[in-house]
């Protein structure tokens, strides 16, 4: 069959939701956060939400999340999101309201904020992408930076001694009673977004229920400030980013799935 | 025996050339062009169209969201 006559609206079968803007994404190509964004977004499309959900995004790349994500939104200070979505769901309960962050916005600069929301239990969800760098800044190191790993900050590798170990932030506040649910995804391939899609309609559908925060890591890559072409990021990402943050559910019904 | 075909549609300004959707295609459809668009990016396109199943993985994980997908079943 030509091609042309399999291009017809009838047989459409996957296109951009409408809930992402028309407008270009100002991420690197190959960047997560587009598909980060993307899945967030069809899942809202898919439950009907699109009008009775508030976003906050932070500072980083994803600084401008509002430009593409077609919900309303706020853009909270560096490492406030919890805390402004906090205030969002305490004054409007009716509405579902998400915090979209870096890990340089949650685990660093905004690490009160996100273990004090996940400790109160708000009945909010966290997106948290963490790509184990700065990217807006020019790639210096983050909490999450892994041993060895190099950065303008740490040139010849993170040095345990001097720079202190990697931040597993999401097994942290997964301990905490407040958090209901707490899962570790990635989006690389088509296989990781179907189960990260997943995760995040569940932390959407536990926010329905007011069972609790629920909070969704996704391991991500920075091309630029790994300084790799987007597919060789994505495997350095598989071999190195998921053996120390592997991928799965941490947390399920309150309860830890494995003790970790 | 009834037959799935495929055809994708990339929004060739808007591709960054990243080259993410071209190990996600099963069947090796999708190559980059030699030509580059307004934006310098060589795009993506389906360089083996006849191998299209429609299943949507190159969609799924196109970070920028350039990708619709069609698909027919044929007889
Ligand atoms: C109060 C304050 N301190 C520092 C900065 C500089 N700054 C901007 S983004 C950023 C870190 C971003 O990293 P991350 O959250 O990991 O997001 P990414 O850009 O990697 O997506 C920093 C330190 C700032 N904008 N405001
Ligand atoms: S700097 Fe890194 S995190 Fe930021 S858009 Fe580029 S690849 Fe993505
Ligand atoms: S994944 Fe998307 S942006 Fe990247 S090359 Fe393919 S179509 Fe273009
Ligand atoms: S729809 Fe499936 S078969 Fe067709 S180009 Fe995309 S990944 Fe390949």
């Amino acid at each position: 069959m030509d091609v042309k006559e399999i291009i017809k609206d009838e047989n459409l079968v996957y296109k951009k939701t409408s809930l992402m803007t028309s407008n270009v994404l100002s991420y690197c190509p190959g960047c997560g956060h587009g598909t980060a964004h993307r899945i967030i977004m069809e899942t809202l499309d898919e439950m009907g939400l699109q009008s009775q959900t508030i976003g906050v995004a932070p500072v980083g790349c994803s600084v401008l999340a509002y430009d593409f994500m077609n919900i309303d939104m706020i853009q909270a200070a560096h490492g406030r999101a919890p805390a402004v979505a906090t205030g969002v769901k305490r004054t409007r309960p009716d509405k579902f309201v998400f915090t979209y962050q870096g890990d340089g916005d949650l685990a660093a600069i905004g690490t009160a904020e996100t273990i004090h929301a996940c400790n109160r239990g708000e009945n909010i969800t966290i997106v948290f992408i963490n790509n184990g760098i700065y990217g807006m800044t020019g790639g210096q190191m983050a909490p999450t930076t892994l041993e060895g790993m190099k950065t303008a900050t740490s040139p010849y590798g993170r040095n345990l001694r001097s720079m202190g170990n990697p931040l597993k932030i999401t097994e942290l506040i997964a301990q905490l009673p407040g958090t209901y649910y707490v899962s570790r995804q990635a989006v690389h391939t088509p296989s990781a977004v179907r189960k990260a899609k997943k995760a995040i309609r569940l932390a959407f559908e536990i926010q329905k229920e007011n069972k609790g925060l629920s909070f969704v890591e996704i391991v991500s890559n920075c091309n630029s400030g790994w300084k790799l072409p987007p597919v060789k990021a994505n495997q350095w990402m598989v071999d190195n980013m998921f053996p120390f943050y592997p991928l799965g559910d941490i947390k399920v019904d309150g309860q830890l799935v494995n003790a970790q | 025996m009834a037959k799935v075909q495929g055809a994708i549609v990339v929004d060739r300004e808007k591709c960054k050339g990243c080259e993410v959707c071209v190990p996600a295609c099963p069947t090796h459809v999708i190559e980059l062009a030699k030509e580059v668009n307004g934006k310098g990016y060589h795009y993506a396109y389906m360089a083996n169209p006849d191998g299209c199943t429609g299943c949507s993985n190159c969609a799924i994980v196109c970070p920028d969201g350039v990708i619709t997908v069609y698909r027919v079943k044929t007889s």
